[in-house]
């Protein structure tokens, strides 16, 4: 009897989720462009009504192409299953809406993606559903926002644009002591630097725009969930533990006690939210993806190389890259993300706002544009795009300044780029000289 | 639905119709460290296909109350208690691995209750490896992972899944993590303890059919042979269905086929 070995990440980021295609042989990720399926009898198409069977009805709620971009996430993140959506933004919402309804409540870290605080901070207030957030460092502070209707912790893995390495382990342990799940945006890491689930984390999103497809040509989220959390033994989530009236009277986690949480997302937050990803999209990410745990080394060689050179420069006043020994959370990133804290980075340029401009309008390769993980490197100043609507106050307490400036760093030759910040740089000490 | 067998509470899906004991039940047996929703599919098909489905957690498995039980005699005793529970008379029975011993000795211990047998992954006697019963016992996690290995075929493992979205592996490593410490040596120690399988066997007069996964590891269809011969009184013959592409973890792996298997089996006409 031989002993069990499990794939590795560089194989399942080929293989998992796709078999050759049973038609033709085709050994590339068939495109599935279609939006419905033939039923081959009307019994069949009961069956698949009724989950008798499983199978595919209609592209909004599940697609071949779709469904092997699904097992793939899942097999690299270490999860039971998966579910594509539209975009990051669309996984986050529908995490959300599948746990709770109004009067339910979110601890966050305040570390967060601009578009994840809107939709937190500004939106979902409107249907009722409110978030405290929190300084991640701070276990106190996650205990003491837990109220009687939390249903959820909310963190990025690296915040954004700080870069706080989310302590997982701890921030779960608070989580699970209340009886409710932590989600942890994995975006900025890919599940090639961190398997959150394997941390603590209960639910991992990805914004698959980034890192996960890496050509910066389709926008896509992923939802991941661990199969750890046990809805039940909560006892906090009726969406999971009562029959719901809307799909067969259904208790999903009678169904299914593992995978409750991923069959009411589909059956009901596909179906009636809708946002369902493009199967031209899902290929699109599946192609990035076989490549994923080769460019993610890459990427980490050249942003520790980056951080390393801007660390070191007169203009610069400080580097935000937990790879750096002088990032607050080092030791925490050495821990937590041992093969590399990624390839986002930020730093604060003494000149302030004016440097920061000219260092931008300096650069010749970095792309000035709202996006990260994309095989270009990328740049960007928070304070005037992606944060804009926050209060100076709020900036600050995301750890953004004035001058702050994002890097996102890519996959070009290490001296091009070197090179390229030397001329930023360079612009911004003559804008600071007036 | 819950209902209450031996004084203890015990959970019982029903694959999402009411249950109707005056339609003909089968009961499904899953096997060891797991719990009812190995059936999800077979269930539902079957309960929207003229049966009333009992597919219960075993003592101390999933949502079911009480300490597990450490034979598979006490296992069967445990069935005949659940019939009595849900006010059945008879049922046809069938088992997946672990499961399918259970089915087989309630079979032969009370034969004018069983009006069918299905044994799915099944052989007789059940010796479990060594490595894999010290792992239970001291290291579940590797035990869950030589589990997962010789379950599910290479295709399934790296492949698509039967499940679109799904991560079959994964699902399974959960549903054995999610059970109590102990249970899963428990059960392994109870295939690998009980003998009577044959002689069972020999005993069953009522209809059989074996399911056996083309590329099952755990009990592939070699050894298959001598239980599938000792079933020599079944009536018109014990029948052997192979479910082509199938691993161990054939209900997951190949559900339309395992499905379809078991409702021709048990609509078929009586021989």
């Amino acid at each position: 009897m031989t002993q069990p070995k499990t794939f590795g990440p560089e194989t399942l980021a080929l293989h998992a989720g796709q078999s050759p295609d049973p038609a033709f042989g085709a050994r590339a990720a068939p495109i599935y462009f279609t939006t419905s399926y033939v039923f081959p009898d009307a019994d069949h198409a009961a069956a698949l009504f009724n989950l008798e069977r499983p199978g595919h009805v209609y592209t909004r709620i599940s697609n071949p192409t779709n469904a092997m971009l699904e097992e793939r996430i899942a097999a690299l993140d270490g999860g039971v299953g998966a579910i594509a959506v539209a975009s990051g933004q669309a996984a986050l919402h529908l995490a959300i809406t599948t746990l709770m309804g109004v009067g339910g409540h979110i601890v966050a870290s305040r570390a967060l993606y601009g578009g994840s605080h809107n939709l937190l901070a500004y939106t979902l207030p409107r249907f009722g559903i409110t978030t405290t957030f929190v300084d991640p460092r701070d276990p106190a502070a996650w205990r003491a926002a837990v109220r009687p209707e939390t249903r959820l912790f909310f963190g990025e893995s690296l915040g954004n644009p700080g870069l706080d390495v989310l302590d997982i382990p701890t921030v779960a342990d608070i989580a699970h002591a209340h009886r409710v799940p932590l989600l942890v945006d994995a975006t900025l890491v890919s599940p090639c630097l961190q398997r959150p689930l394997s941390l603590g984390a209960d639910l991992v999103l990805h914004s698959a725009t980034k890192f996960l497809g890496g050509h910066g040509v389709a926008v896509g989220g992923l939802l991941v969930d661990g199969g750890r959390f046990d809805w039940e033994a909560s006892g906090l989530f009726p969406t999971l533990t009562e029959p719901y009236d809307g799909f067969h009277g259904m208790d999903f986690a009678e169904e299914s006690p593992i995978a409750a949480f991923l069959l009411r997302a589909r059956r009901e937050g596909l179906r009636d939210f809708g946002a369902c990803l493009s199967p031209m999209n899902a290929f699109q990410i599946l192609q990035g993806m076989e490549t994923l745990p080769l460019r993610m080394r890459a990427h980490v060689a050249n942003a520790r190389a980056v951080a390393t050179h801007l660390a070191a420069h007169p203009l610069v006043d400080r580097v935000a890259y937990p790879g750096l020994a002088d990032h607050p959370d080092h030791a925490l990133a050495t821990r937590l993300l041992p093969d590399g804290a990624g390839s986002v980075l930020s730093f604060e340029l003494t000149g302030g706002r004016s440097a920061g401009r000219a260092f931008i309008e300096g650069l010749k390769v970095f792309s000035h544009l709202a996006n990260v993980g994309d095989a270009k490197s990328l740049v960007i100043h928070p304070a005037s795009t992606t944060h804009f609507r926050m209060s100076a106050q709020d900036l600050l307490a995301a750890g953004i300044g004035e001058g702050t400036v994002r890097l996102s760093v890519g996959l070009e030759s290490l001296d091009d780029l070197i090179e390229d910040l030397n001329r930023g740089l360079y612009a911004a000490g003559r804008a600071v000289q007036g | 639905m819950e209902l209450t067998v031996n004084a203890a509470p015990a959970f019982v899906y029903t694959g999402g119709r009411s249950f109707d004991r005056q339609l003909p039940v089968v009961v499904l047996i899953h096997g060891a460290g797991h719990d009812h929703s190995v059936w999800n599919y077979q269930a539902r098909h079957l309960a929207h296909h003229g049966l009333s489905v009992l597919a219960p957690d075993l003592p101390g498995h999933g949502r079911s109350a009480g300490e597990p039980l450490a034979s598979i005699e006490s296992l069967a005793d445990w069935v005949e208690a659940l019939l009595d529970a849900a006010g059945v008379t008879q049922a046809a029975l069938a088992g997946h691995s672990m499961g399918s011993l259970i089915a087989l000795q309630t079979a032969a211990q009370a034969p004018t209750r069983v009006t069918r047998l299905l044994l799915l992954g099944s052989v007789a006697p059940m010796p479990v490896a060594a490595p894999l019963l010290d792992a239970a016992r001291d290291n579940r996690t590797a035990a869950h992972t030589m589990i997962n290995q010789w379950s599910y075929t290479p295709a399934s493992q790296l492949g698509a899944s039967a499940t679109p979205g799904i991560s079959l592996t994964g699902l399974n490593l959960r549903l054995m993590e999610r059970q109590r410490e102990g249970l899963l040596a428990n059960d392994l120690g109870a295939c690998n303890a009980y003998q009577a399988g044959l002689d069972a066997a020999s005993r069953i007069c009522v209809p059989c059919a074996m399911l056996c996964g083309e590329r099952d590891q755990m009990t592939p269809r070699r050894a298959v042979k001598p239980l599938h011969d000792a079933l020599v009184n079944a009536a018109g013959g014990a029948r052997m269905i192979i479910i082509q592409g199938a691993g161990h973890a054939m209900m997951a792996e190949a559900p339309d086929a395992v499905s379809d298997a078991m409702r021709g089996f048990l609509n078929s006409a009586p021989t």
